[in-house]
């Protein structure tokens, strides 16, 4: 699989697949998509670079381990789940804040942190299982 | 919220009034082991850190559930619903004195083993994830015991599957693997049906929550497709608990990982079967739990027998406390089957007690395995010579574990028998008697084999084994293998000499599976 021309493609196929994995992300609070999907989207745009380029060019891409990915997606999916603490309401009812920047209105929620700390754990820990299948072929 | 601002009334779909913050304690269990996961995920290279920070988040996981201990003791069952939403949509977190009492054991377990891990597991298998698979696997276990939703339920079971397969091959050996193997394979297989009773139970009744399905299944009475799914919950959650027939994976993999796994799983992993089966049978199918009254009984027979008379023929002393914890399955079962309250709350005292006790037996013959390098019975021996402060501790362990008085095995065992016999099942008495006495005949077997003897097979009794070198020399038990023992013990002998407190528990949690009006009011009766 190494040859000049998917060399050459992927790491700009990697970088449209990301933009489209936060795309997705995004998007999924009102329409199909979510963290989940959004996630493994990101994890195949890894994959694609790690096969390309080698194991190494994405740990190096990544700089923080994918281990370490997945459990800070996890503490903030933890923390989106707190604000409603202080709000006297049951956990993980969801918190809006809304403001307009730009002129374009703006919705911030607690759902979508949550969505981001799924999108993270799932980036982690499939990229973390995707790259040491490559590593071994590569042995 | 931005429903109010259209004019929505939310309060046909929401709760209004507001929560109090100690409500937050139901949740806080789950939430504290995912943050301690993450962190010592994070902390995974520095195992200097690591370990420390695992265990200060497991000594406040104990505190937190002391809050919510003493929250539920103050007000009976309490409730709290995921993002406001009405009950029965919205996903409920039930805490019962059931599923408190024992969240609040298996957190102090938990915290006892992250001590104990910290001397015995070595620097390289943690960096592969100890902690976080044993917060992971905390995580399972409390959210299964507190969770008020079935499917909700499903889903902690497959939490603490999934992070008990990781803590299983901690270690990498071969024959890890193929202990992995069978385990997974039949577990997986009685979640699939645990999947499938609960997609059938919800095409029948059109609701996932517990206190809804309670109500429902009541109005139903006895239909056919209800007992059917019952017999299904009844398969699944069999083997999750190890009962005969379909206990076969327990012996074949509770020996093969890193001692203070097996302690924990012993410990936890089936109890919560055991807990399915009491929250499910009796709170929310009575009639599939009437129906099956004989074959339970049946079942209960049986896995006591086979359990001390499997534990009877190991030679490895890992299998023999396996097959142990399956004949208490069986005591617990026996509860189950008789189904009055005195019955359930000997199972529920019993569960209790086989929690702390196979754990504390799991560490025990840890420290012994770890000076002999062997677990097998043969070669070990010698040991009261060399530690006879050990040695009867382990000796307090298996007059517990046979329920001899005053430890706490015995009061549940007399609330078992006592309830069988005020039921006219004297086959029941009889066989958790007769188990008991080939209990004791085991255990007898292992304290002499193990400690009081001479030294291992081959040296003559008298002759005092080894008189130098390293096997002569009393044994060092390192800080953090006594400390877990001793709290351990401890408990043990503290539910023995005061076991009102417990039973009072006990009895409260079996009087809300058995009539489920406290528990549907609250998940339902808050409303002004």
């Amino acid at each position: 699989m190494n040859t000049v021309i998917f060399r050459t493609v992927a790491p700009f196929l990697t970088a449209l697949m990301l933009l489209f994995s936060v795309f997705v992300l995004l998007r999924g609070h009102n329409e199909p998509g979510g963290g989940f999907i959004g996630g493994l989207i990101a994890v195949s745009a890894f994959a694609i670079l790690g096969i390309a380029c080698g194991v190494a060019a994405v740990r190096r891409a990544l700089v923080m381990h994918p281990m370490s990915v997945a459990a800070s997606g996890l503490l903030l999916a933890v923390a989106s789940v707190l604000p409603s603490l202080f709000k006297s309401q049951a956990a993980m009812t969801s918190q809006w804040l809304e403001f307009t920047l730009f002129d374009t209105p703006i919705a911030l929620s607690t759902p979508m942190f949550f969505d981001i700390g799924v999108y993270l754990v799932v980036v982690g820990a499939i990229t973390s299982i995707a790259l040491s299948l490559e590593e071994r072929e590569s042995d | 919220m931005a429903a109010t601002k259209t004019g929505v009334d939310i309060a046909a779909a929401m709760i209004t009034h507001p929560t109090a913050a100690a409500d937050w304690l139901l949740v806080a269990p789950v939430l504290l082991c995912m943050v301690g996961g993450a962190t010592t995920l994070i902390l995974r290279k520095n195992v200097r850190i690591q370990p420390l920070v695992g265990i200060s988040l497991l000594a406040l996981l104990v505190l937190t559930n002391l809050g919510l201990f003493a929250h539920v003791w103050q007000n009976g069952v309490v409730t709290m619903v995921m993002g406001q939403w009405l009950p029965p949509f919205g996903i409920a977190f039930t805490a019962d004195a059931l599923g408190v009492t024992l969240a609040l054991i298996a957190s102090i377990v938990g915290l006892l083993a992250g001590i104990y891990a910290a001397g015995s597991i070595a620097a390289s298998e943690r960096r592969y994830g100890f902690y976080p698979f044993l917060f992971m696997l905390l995580c399972g276990v409390s959210g299964a015991f507190l969770t008020g939703d079935i499917f909700n339920l499903y889903v902690w079971f497959e939490v603490l599957l999934i992070s008990s397969f990781g803590l299983l091959v901690l270690g990498n050996t071969t024959l890890q693997i193929d202990g992995a193997l069978k385990y997974a394979l039949l577990n997986l297989i009685g979640t699939t049906l645990f999947l499938i009773a609960t997609g059938l139970l919800y095409g029948l009744l059109g609701t996932l929550n517990m206190a809804d399905i309670a109500l429902k299944s009541r109005a139903l009475g006895d239909s056919g497709p209800l007992l059917g799914i019952s017999a299904l919950y009844f398969l699944a959650f069999a083997m999750k608990a190890a009962a005969f027939p379909v206990n076969f994976w327990l012996p074949a993999s509770y020996h093969t990982p890193r001692i203070v796994v097996s302690a924990l799983f012993a410990g936890l992993l089936t109890k919560v079967g055991v807990y399915a089966l009491l929250r499910v049978l009796v709170l929310l199918l009575p009639a599939g739990h009437n129906w099956m009254h004989g074959l339970i009984t049946v079942v209960a027979i049986v896995t006591m027998l086979t359990g001390v008379l499997g534990a009877l023929a190991q030679a490895d002393v890992r299998r023999t406390i396996g097959y142990l914890v399956i004949s208490g399955i069986g005591s617990m079962l026996a509860g189950i089957a008789v189904g009055s309250e005195v019955a359930l709350t000997g199972a529920i005292m019993y569960a209790v007690h086989s929690i702390l006790a196979m754990t504390a037996l799991f560490l025990i013959f840890g420290i012994t395995g770890k000076d002999r390098g062997t677990f097998n019975l043969r070669e070990l021996g010698g040991m009261y010579r060399r530690a006879p402060l050990l040695s009867a501790a382990t000796l307090i362990l298996l007059f517990a574990a046979v329920g001899l008085p005053p430890f706490s095995g015995f009061w549940p065992k007399v609330l078992l028998v006592d309830g069988a016999l005020a039921a006219g099942q004297g086959w029941l008495a009889g066989t958790i008697l007769l188990a008991s006495i080939l209990t004791a005949i085991t255990v007898g077997r292992i304290w002499i084999f193990a400690f009081w003897r001479g030294g291992p097979e081959g040296i003559a009794d008298g002759t005092q084994g080894v008189e130098t070198g390293p096997e002569a020399m009393p044994l060092q038990v390192p800080f953090t293998a006594w400390l877990p023992l001793a709290v351990l013990i401890a408990m043990i002998f503290w539910l023995g000499l005061q076991p009102e407190g417990l039973m009072q528990l006990a009895e409260t949690g079996a009087h809300t599976l058995l009539d489920p009006t406290a528990y549907v009011q609250s998940v339902f009766g808050v409303t002004p």
